[in-house]
């Protein structure tokens, strides 16, 4: 098993300053040397020069990334008082925690990029950026923990391998480590789940009732399709894969593990097509994605409101920690 | 001392004489306890009795599922609608690595 903390080890910054770019050059001939690194494999560190569109492309990607970390607990705490055992409970609590704190790490990465964090919360808590689909969603009954714990983690570590060979080094060690974190939160849905299937039927029924809801949204997930030669993340090897591929990898991986336990998924048109080795399926409802990633779903105006009252009521606890030293009266 | 089965017997005496008969026949028991089922108060609160104390749920050797995943393809197998659910192919990757 990999070691959660074995990072590669970065460049020394003496070394960084031999990079073509990071030399003090006219900006067209910095950006063709940057675009070259790149290109043939090269990463990133926070400390280099870069491009506009690079930085501004790298923080926008970690920002949404950071907001669904922090937004997506809400909809599993709402259960941490209400899971069948403690073991259930404890376990959901620490992942709830695991989250959060992976929200951190990605904060981390994306104020080394030049936005204050304080910024990045104010902007999300105004609704100006976003965060995934799939939290912005109701959860009717602990069966849809075991959905979201299992399917939605699933779906987001798809994305996530794909993205530990990001071009922007800070982000890609984040990956790693949360990658192996995530794993067992994966593990733990899927428990869930199997255990439910195996249950009673009851259970069962609550367990395929939370799957028919959930799917729609699963398979927006990763986004409409985009050309690869037209996306810029792509061409910075900020990502490596495009939505489709990471939609297809899912459900390479994941259909047959659900249908194995006797569920089974509300699209008719789901199959896999043997000639191609493709996954075919009824399109999903893009309206639907944007109307809620523009925090019209569900549940989003509940949640940021939460949020918004959190941030007001913690207001003390930053002020504290951030005005300085306390000066002793004289 | 561990769970044997149970016997069918119109008082205590017989109850005895129909366990060793059942449960001792072959020489398989060194002592018997025979009990009426009535007065066996079942403990199975893993909660209370394995309280995960380790932390276990943190760890991939928390979730342990190979038993319980059989039972869940052997039941969905035998189910009249499994629509389209196929045995035998492993997964071609691991939800579990790290690499």
């Amino acid at each position: 098993m990999t070691d959660p903390l074995a990072l590669d080890p970065i460049l020394a910054p003496g070394d960084r300053a031999r990079l073509p770019f990071n030399e003090d050059i006219p900006h067209d001939e910095r950006f063709g040397h940057f675009e070259e690194h790149v290109l043939a494999g090269g990463k990133v560190e926070a400390t280099d020069w870069m491009p506009d569109e690079y930085r501004q492309g790298i923080l926008r990607f970690v920002e949404m990334h950071a907001n669904s970390e922090l937004m997506g607990v809400l909809p599993e705490r709402e259960w941490i008082m209400r899971a069948p055992t403690l073991r259930r409970k404890l376990a959901l609590t620490a992942k709830v925690q695991d989250e959060v704190g992976h929200a951190q790490l990605l904060y981390r990465v994306a104020e080394d990029l030049g936005k204050p964090r304080e910024a990045m919360f104010q902007d999300l808590l105004a609704g100006k950026t976003k965060f995934h689909n799939v939290f912005h969603y109701p959860t009717e009954s602990w069966a849809d923990i075991g959905v979201i714990a299992w399917l939605v983690d699933a779906a987001a570590i798809v994305a996530q391998q794909a993205l530990r060979d990001s071009s922007y080094a800070p982000y890609a060690r984040t990956m790693r480590k949360i990658c192996w974190e995530e794993s067992v939160h994966i593990m733990h849905g899927r428990d869930v789940v199997v255990t439910m299937v195996t249950g009673t039927a009851g259970q069962r029924a609550a367990l395929q009732e939370a799957l028919d809801r959930w799917w729609g949204p699963l398979m927006q997930m990763h986004g409409p399709r985009s050309e690869r030669e037209r996306d810029r993340d792509i061409h910075w090897r900020i990502k490596a894969k495009t939505s489709e591929e990471l939609r297809q990898e899912f459900l390479s991986i994941y259909v047959p593990r659900i249908r194995e336990l006797g569920l089974t998924l509300p699209d008719p048109e789901l199959r896999l097509d043997e000639a191609t080795g493709r996954w075919l399926y009824t399109e999903p409802d893009w309206q639907e994605l944007r109307t809620v990633v523009t925090n019209h779903g569900p549940k989003s105006e509940e949640r940021l409101a939460f949020r918004r009252l959190n941030h007001a009521k913690t207001q003390w606890v930053r002020d504290a920690i951030l005005s300085g030293p306390a000066t002793t009266a004289a | 001392m561990r769970h044997g089965g149970s016997v069918m017997a119109p008082d205590a005496v017989l109850a005895v004489h129909y366990a060793r008969e059942m449960y001792g026949r072959r020489q398989e028991s060194v002592r018997l306890w025979v009990v009426r089922r009535a007065d066996v108060h079942d403990l199975s609160d893993q909660d209370l009795l394995q309280p995960p104390l380790d932390r276990s749920f943190k760890k991939p050797g928390g979730y342990v599922m190979r038993d319980k995943l059989a039972a869940a393809r052997e039941q969905s197998g035998q189910s009249k609608s499994s629509g389209g659910r196929r045995r035998g192919a492993p997964p071609p990757t691991s939800e579990g690595r790290t690499k």
